[in-house]
């Protein structure tokens, strides 16, 4: 990367061979969006490990109940189609940003939580359902496994949401500024990237569950 | 005797009352200083200590520096100088433990039972294994990539100086944590990884301890990892391409790659055990379908690359000391980096040679064996790549020489008893024996902490604008090397004949002789730190002849000696452009000038307290989740995130140092060094 900055930043002409220093302030690429990445892919270990312990613990249903008689794959189909509408939404809301619409950008932002409001909703509900049945966490490693899972999941939906709301509050206060486009684009790729964790859960845990 | 050693036992496994709503489980049974004179001693010790650092302070009136210049500071030289502090600190406490361990383990025969009752010294060899590891080594190495590496690549800070600020307050956190369980409660009893967690049926807090203080700490050392492999990527100076980067560098990117694909795992497994405690979840219990075995694979996972987390920036220092005081460049650089390339991605795929004994068959064994003893390849090549450096080179023993000299002798041995429990039968006997313990303190202590001292040495100058005291480091040299072969070479005799490790007590009266001839050893070892920390303060003392105003007191080959020592807050007043890879030697070659005016406004990030304050509220989150205070925990976490937020709404968080102020600086240094001639 810095081979690029020395052939088009500086200029090949300037650097005649033993220039030993720019001089000029030089202005080095922002790092957040590789940081940015960086930290998902350490997120996404986190839910690796989380996914591994599934593997393992996924069938010791300690004589309780099992996938196929808890889940519930309407609900979950719902609550799939909730995440990935919130992600299309969000979508909208980075083209918006593209044209400087604040408003737009407001407003999709807007409906991208309402949709990650509605999924957690669901979750929620599940979750309470299953505790009703007497299906807890603490019923077999499965059950274990499976609330760490999703709820670890759900947790990070949760504090998407929380971002969502500051950086609404921010864009609002200061406009699309630079500061306020590097951190859409964070959050953008936070979002889709719990999207994608979300299919994993959905395929891994709930379809094959039911098998 | 042995009758106390029981009620200390069944201390921990009193059944908790109902927790109170403000104080949680806390009460004043859990003070332990009341039945401990040890605890209690230390306690006035370090009250008396902390009283006379505050006095102190309030008498050269350095609270407003200190909080101002230090604690908010976003500085990489001063974080990195923190960071030493902190690892510096926490080995006089870690060493500490391994002295009464050795103490005791060379008293406890027969019918004398030594003076430390299980249950403590089940904790002591825990907190030892826990501070040394993630409190004094991992601080150390950390400080010394904050330091150096943007030195190193010609940049001025990292690419994210708040987060690195926060990073260290956050490690800090773990260890203050660590610190408070000797006071309030116990700490856990479990071993370095809590390996014989047994979930909620092990009811102290000393276990939650362990989790949130290695929590809080890992959040730091993960985000630190992340910043610095941006730093590494993004900002090198023009023209220093990946293949032109020191090899200290080389091996911190690798380190750091490596906190980030492994830390992760950590914070998932201690995740795990705390909803197993708090929950009463089924991840690693024996019954509901838990599986024990699943929390030892996971933390080994993050395990084994840890210990090449810190063997691999260690690496780099031999590296960089070795090219200097030979006066040659480095022999076999393209091979250095992909050694440690390699070793990054193997250190990744051994971790069940930790563990050969669980019962996985024996081609799983195999597979981790095989992967295990090829590293050996790799670092043999290192090994051999330095000892060609100095061949034909024109060597002085200056002290970061004589470290790097004695780890290659010390780290081969160690390397090689490696090799060797590597082979899965062979490991089935040595197993959990002395010979392990041996094993990797000869590699922990002959590569990592020499290298720390190699490291220390090499750069201290650099850092302080003065070099360190020889004689006193030669003193403390000689007496770590000769006290770890004394301390070290019986348990590897000892592991032979079977020996297990953390034992408190022995029948085999034939065996004391080994334990006292070890306990001699950390005697020596001791004066070795002693001597270390009296070299510190005989440099200071003696700073006006030790004094160096080149900024290159070694004839040093990398960009770090090209500034002044120490550098300013700027590092490099204009942005070095690198042709060659020894950039610095390079540019000394073809006689470079240092510029003497165009100087221009430089963009630096300003400080800020959010670090501290979220950090601290870090500390109080952990200190009430561990004592069940519910009120407290959720108090402290809903500020957290409000503070975190609050920090969001800043928006000026960078400054320009004016032209002017850069000149003078740099009109300061053209002064110093006519004045010295250079």
């Amino acid at each position: 990367m810095s081979d690029l900055h020395l052939q088009s930043g500086a200029g090949g002409a300037t650097l005649s061979p033993r220039a030993y220093h720019l001089a000029h302030e030089p202005h080095p690429e922002n790092g957040t969006s590789l940081g940015f990445w960086l930290y998902l892919m350490s997120d996404c270990l986190i839910f690796a490990a989380l996914f591994a312990t599934y593997g393992v613990l996924g069938r010791s249903y300690a004589a309780g109940p099992t996938g196929a008689q808890l889940f519930d794959l309407t609900l979950v189909a719902i609550n799939t189609a909730f995440l990935l509408l919130s992600s299309i939404t969000f979508g909208f809301a980075m083209l918006r940003k593209q044209k400087n619409d604040v408003k737009g950008t407001l407003l999709w932002l807007a409906v991208t939580g309402l949709f990650g409001l509605c999924f957690l909703g669901l979750e929620l509900y599940e979750f309470a359902h299953l505790l009703h049945e007497g299906a807890g966490p603490q019923r077999s490693a499965f059950l274990s496994a499976f609330f760490t899972l999703v709820g670890t999941h759900g947790l990070h939906v949760t504090f998407g949401l929380i971002w969502l709301v500051v950086l609404m509050v921010q864009i609002g206060k200061h406009g699309l500024i630079h500061e306020n486009q590097r951190r859409l684009m964070c959050l953008s790729m936070f979002w889709h990237f719990l999207d994608v964790v979300w299919i994993g859960v959905f395929t891994f845990v709930y379809l094959m569950g039911v098998l | 005797m042995p009758g106390d050693c029981l009620s200390e036992n069944n201390m921990s496994s009193v059944t908790p009352v109902e927790a109170h709503w403000a104080l949680g489980r806390l009460t004043w049974d859990s003070v332990p200083m009341a039945h401990e004179p040890i605890l209690l001693w230390t306690f006035i010790a370090v009250v008396l200590g902390g009283v006379g650092v505050l006095a102190l302070l309030t008498r050269y009136r350095l609270w407003g520096p200190l909080w101002r210049d230090w604690f908010c500071s976003i500085d990489h030289k001063k974080i990195g100088i923190m960071y030493m502090i902190l690892g510096i600190v926490m080995l006089l406490r870690g060493f500490a433990d391994a002295v009464m361990m050795r103490l005791q383990q060379a008293m406890a025969f027969g019918d004398s039972m030594g003076y430390l009752p299980p249950h403590h010294y089940d904790q002591i060899f825990t907190a030892h294994g826990v501070i040394m590891i993630f409190f004094v080594a991992m601080p150390l190495v950390t400080g010394l990539m904050n330091y150096l590496v943007p030195l190193q690549i010609g940049a001025r800070d990292v690419a994210f100086p708040f987060l690195n600020n926060f990073s260290f307050w956050m490690t800090t956190a773990g260890a203050v944590l660590v610190m408070v369980s000797l006071f309030l409660g116990e700490f856990s009893t479990s071993g370095w990884l809590a390996l014989s967690n047994l979930g909620a049926q092990n009811p102290g807090v000393g276990l939650d301890y362990y989790i949130w203080s290695l929590q809080i700490a890992g959040v730091g050392t993960t985000l630190s990892g992340i910043n610095l492999i941006v730093t590494i990527i993004k900002m090198r100076a023009p023209g220093m391409s990946l293949m032109k980067m020191p090899v200290f560098t080389w091996t911190s990117l690798c380190t750091n790659a490596l906190i980030v694909a492994s830390f992760p795992v950590l914070t998932a497994a201690l995740v795990l055990m705390s909803l197993d405690r708090y929950v009463g979840t089924n991840f690693f219990t024996n019954d509901f379908g838990g599986n024990p075995m699943l929390y030892v694979n996971l933390i080994w996972i993050w395990g084994h690359p840890e210990v090449y987390i810190l063997i691999l920036p260690c690496f780099g220092i031999f590296s960089e000391v070795v090219a200097t005081y030979s006066r040659k460049r480095l022999f076999g650089y393209t091979s250095m980096v992909y050694a440690t390339v390699v070793i990054t991605i193997l250190s990744y795929i051994v971790w069940l040679h930790h563990f050969f004994t669980m019962g996985s068959g024996a081609s799983v064994n195999a597979f981790f064996g095989i992967t295990t003893m090829i590293i050996s390849i790799p670092t043999g090549a290192k090994i051999f790549n330095w000892l060609f450096t100095m061949y034909k080179g024109r060597i002085r023993f200056e002290l970061p020489m004589m470290w790097t000299v004695a780890f290659m002798v010390t780290f081969a041995i160690g390397g090689m008893t490696g090799v060797l429990l590597a082979v899965p039968p062979a490991d089935f006997v040595l197993h959990n024996s002395l010979f392990l313990i041996a094993h990797f303190h000869n590699v922990i202590i002959g590569g990592v902490l020499f290298g720390l001292f190699a490291g220390m040495n090499y750069w201290f100058p650099k850092a302080f604008g003065y070099k360190l005291d020889r004689t006193w480091g030669v003193r403390s040299f000689w007496l770590w090397v000769v006290g770890f072969y004394v301390a070290f070479m019986p348990l590897y005799v000892l592991g032979l004949m079977g020996v297990t490790r953390r034992a408190n007590h022995f029948e085999d009266t034939s065996l004391q002789i080994w334990f006292q001839v070890a306990a001699f050893g950390a005697f020596l070892i001791a004066l070795g730190i002693a001597c270390f920390l009296i070299q510190l303060v005989v440099s200071y003392l003696k700073r006006d002849q030790l004094r160096d105003v080149t900024g290159d007191p070694w004839d040093g080959r990398t960009l770090e000696w090209a500034t002044s020592s120490p550098p300013p807050d700027y590092n490099f007043a204009f942005t070095p452009v690198v042709h060659e890879i020894d950039a610095w030697w390079d540019m000394k070659k073809h006689g470079y000038q240092r510029p003497l005016t165009g100087f221009q406004p430089i963009h630096m990030p300003a400080n800020t307290a959010a670090g501290v304050v979220i950090s601290a509220l870090s500390l109080v989150l952990g200190f009430a989740l561990i004592w069940h205070m519910w009120l407290l925990a959720g108090a402290s976490f809903a500020a957290m995130v409000i503070a975190a937020i609050v920090h969001t709404f800043n928006y000026q968080r960078d400054f320009h140092i004016p032209a002017s102020e850069v000149t003078e600086t740099e009109n300061l240094r053209t002064q110093q060094l006519r004045a010295a001639h250079v």
